[in-house]
């Protein structure tokens, strides 16, 4: 029990002190709050009595159906098509809407399809967005992790050398994250502002003309990639920061006896300095993961989730409920589901990284 | 001996001091910076108030408008609100719902020959009143039309559903242009409820039912709304407006460059198309697509928060207030229009003749309502995504009936909102 925390400590304890009850008043505290709230039908202003309602927030958010869709048959039982042969389906409303055969497709919506022989399997969801959003921030955290740890490795290994002007060039690197993420997004807007914006007027002058303008921000295929590019550009100085700092605490006696005994430099970043970053990058994995999961801003002010639910991510989508909307116990479920999803990451991360003894 | 002196001249003093005190209210104002001189002028009318009588003393306090409603919000949970609250007219009856506010109590004989916009009601009685309304116009240029041969709609003859496709299609045909209109999708928020939702009025269409506020099940989907759905949608396939990602500086300025032919903007706006086209400017007045020509109106209000202590202080504040040379006031100041037709006269720009003269019919005849209920709020949010889902492609029926299927659970699940 008695150990190095409680032993003769009290000077550490008192000033901690002031840190601990600032985390446990803004972090500790409105975590369990949200996980309350996620159990009731609380409102952000209501003259209505709270009311506890058990997991129904959860189950509005997750509950998903599979329903297969014949196609409409005419009399004689052949299958309608239209004049250019595609087989026509009755509209899927008919089912989910006040139909009594059906009640477990009441409310729902169809999330994605796929065809099978003549039928149309379609998987329902009762919420499409918040099903959207878990998949935007999933990917946007798939492609983030790897791209955003892999570039700040490389700029990192290419400021880590003794030339002149170099910390020219870290300034430069670093600048994006010194710089508001709000004012980055709404530069990054104009950058990617249809027609005549910055990037399309320079890819067609690269292209001589060549390249048709897009929509990038406007057009659903291009909106989620263009945020991340943007994101990974704002936030790689800051882990190009970390992964510098790893690569100095490296003895360059390893580099010098490597040197004799001859290797590479392919050999030398992969016996040297590879092992040597082992815990740099395990912070910097997680690290990235967690930050990419909270992804908020860049959406807030160039997207608001559109166009058409391509940019929907899981922080956005709490605050536009709790906040927007005035559903505090809806944008807590989500909060909560995210807690519960980057907890789990983060473990699985640890646990694959361990020490192999 | 000494200190006794001392300390009953400061008890007299005190005790003088609080007869003769004049009691305090607070006042909340939502436009901290705004550019026009509408802030200005609330401070003027809150000194020439303090002036006027010697019970009480407006204390002014602005906030910037992005976070005027969640300081609203916040002080009520922390039971600190003002005396005096400025709301937003369609906001109101959410306030007045979650007991932020309380009736004005005034004599409703002052209303009298006031603009429809201007006065909030909720519950059947009276929770604030606004100094000011605002409109929305087709801005556009008189050359323009003649130059297609479009006929120039009035206020008793507008625009029908197929005069104005086929204006928009004869423009866009011409090729002089990047986009025949320009509605102004780059302004996201409030704007798409108050501006767009009087188009689906008018094919009628609405947000929710009006009758009990309880459902929108066949009111925002059913087949009027469908035909509005459609109709909008093909605005964008057809190349007729840009789209949600237009860019913000391109709707200031898209109509004085020539972009657009067409411009749906409000009457804040007007001012600088009047410099720069003068005599050939043109604002017509919003198509009829069935049901009359319809816009939004109500603009932001005052009223006497839920907690005030002296209400009738606020009420005295709001009563100093309503009077026509404070309409015509902030009506010459900001450009908005003034709530009352003799207000309108004394104004530069809103009397007979004026450049701006044609907001006040508009206003007075074709103004409705957005929504009075407390869930306007979170309607007003579920109608935004539609339309924009819609403008970018989106099934129309699906996205309206999962846009009535929202609003529905969210009365349900605030006990049907005490309608």
């Amino acid at each position: 029990m008695a150990s190095k925390l409680t032993r003769s400590n009290r000077a550490g304890w008192l000033m901690a002190s002031p840190g601990i009850a600032l985390i446990a008043a803004f972090i500790i505290l409105p975590f369990f709050l949200a996980f309350t709230f996620s159990l009731t039908n609380q409102r952000l202003a209501s003259p209505n009595p709270t009311k506890y309602v058990g997991f129904e927030n959860y189950r509005d958010l997750l509950g998903l159906a599979y329903f297969t869709l014949e196609p409409e048959r005419d009399d004689a039982g052949a299958v309608v098509r239209s004049a250019d042969g595609d087989i026509k389906y009755p509209r899927l409303r008919n089912f989910t809407r006040n139909n009594p055969d059906y009640p477990n497709l009441q409310g729902k919506r169809e999330w994605f399809s796929w065809q099978s022989g003549e039928n149309r399997k379609v998987v329902l969801a009762s919420d499409v967005v918040f099903m959207k959003a878990l998949v935007n921030t999933i990917t946007f955290v798939v492609v983030v992790a790897p791209v955003q740890a892999g570039l700040a490795l490389i700029l990192a290994l290419l400021i880590n050398q003794k030339l002149r002007g170099i910390s020219l060039f870290r300034a430069v690197y670093f600048m994006p994250v010194v710089v508001s993420i709000v004012v980055v997004s709404l530069l990054w807007r104009f950058i990617y502002s249809p027609g005549d914006g910055l990037l399309n007027n320079l890819l067609s002058a690269l292209t001589f003309g060549a390249f048709t303008p897009q929509d990038w921000l406007g057009n659903p295929s291009t909106a989620l990639g263009s945020i991340i590019a943007m994101s990974i550009w704002q936030g790689v100085g800051f882990h190009m920061v970390i992964w510098l700092s790893g690569l100095q605490t490296i003895s360059p006696t390893l580099y010098e006896a490597a040197q004799i005994e001859g290797s590479s430099k392919w050999q030398t970043f992969r016996y040297v300095t590879w092992p040597g970053l082992r815990n740099t990058a395990i912070l910097i994995l997680i690290v990235i993961t967690m930050q990419a999961f909270a992804l908020f801003a860049q959406i807030e002010v160039m997207t608001q989730g559109g166009p058409l639910d391509s940019t929907q991510v899981l922080v956005f989508q709490a605050f536009e409920r709790g906040y927007g909307k005035q559903d505090i116990s809806g944008g807590s479920t989500i909060s909560v589901i995210l807690f519960i999803i980057v907890l789990s990451v983060s473990l699985l991360q640890r646990w694959l990284t361990r020490e192999k003894k | 001996m000494n200190k006794t002196l001392i300390l009953s001249a400061l008890i007299a003093g005190s005790l003088t001091g609080s007869a003769l005190a004049q009691t305090e209210l607070s006042l909340w104002y939502h436009g901290a910076g705004s550019a026009n001189a509408e802030e200005a002028l609330v401070n003027q009318l809150v000194e020439e108030f303090n002036a006027s009588q010697s019970d009480w003393t407006v204390v002014i306090e602005t906030f910037p408008q992005l976070a005027y409603n969640d300081a609203v919000g916040a002080a009520a949970l922390a039971g600190k609100l003002p005396d005096i609250l400025d709301v937003d007219g369609p906001v109101m009856p959410n306030w007045a719902w979650a007991n932020y506010m309380q009736p004005l109590g005034i004599d409703e004989s002052t209303l009298e020959g006031y603009l429809p916009g201007p006065i909030g009601r909720w519950n059947g009685e009276v929770y604030s009143v606004g100094l000011w309304d605002a409109a929305v116009a087709l801005t556009t240029r008189r050359s323009t039309l003649e130059k297609y041969g479009i006929r120039i709609p009035t206020l008793e003859t507008p625009w029908t559903l197929d005069e104005f496709n086929s204006a928009l299609e004869t423009i866009k045909a011409s090729g002089d242009f990047e986009y025949p209109l320009d509605l102004g999708m780059a302004w996201k928020g409030e704007w798409y409820p108050y501006a767009f939702s009087p188009f689906l009025q008018s094919f009628g269409g609405d947000i929710v039912d009006r009758d009990s506020y309880q459902s929108a099940e066949g009111i925002l989907n059913g087949d009027e709304a469908l035909a509005f759905g459609e109709w909008w949608q093909s605005l964008f396939t057809n190349g007729y407006v840009p789209g949600t990602s237009q860019d913000s500086a391109d709707r200031e300025t898209g109509l004085l460059e020539g972009k657009y032919a067409m411009s749906w903007n409000g009457n804040w706006a007007a001012l600088p198309v009047v410099e720069a086209f003068g005599d050939d400017v043109l604002f017509l007045p919003a198509p009829d697509f069935g049901n009359g020509s319809k816009i939004g109106a109500a603009s932001w209000q005052f009223g006497i928060s839920g907690t005030s202590e002296h209400p009738e202080g606020a009420r005295a504040f709001i009563e100093f207030a309503l009077q026509d040379k404070w309409f015509a006031a902030f009506s010459d100041g900001t450009g908005l229009i003034p709530v009352t037709a003799s207000a309108a006269e004394a104004t530069e720009n809103y009397k007979p003749g004026g450049p701006l003269e044609v907001f006040y019919g508009l206003s007075k005849e074709q103004a409705l309502l957005r929504p009075v209920t407390p869930g306007y709020i979170v309607q007003a949010k579920v109608f935004e995504k539609a339309l924009a889902d819609i403008a970018n492609g989106a099934d129309v029926a699906d996205t309206l009936d999962a846009a009535a299927d929202e609003i529905n659970e969210d009365i349900e699940n605030n006990g049907g909102y005490g309608h």
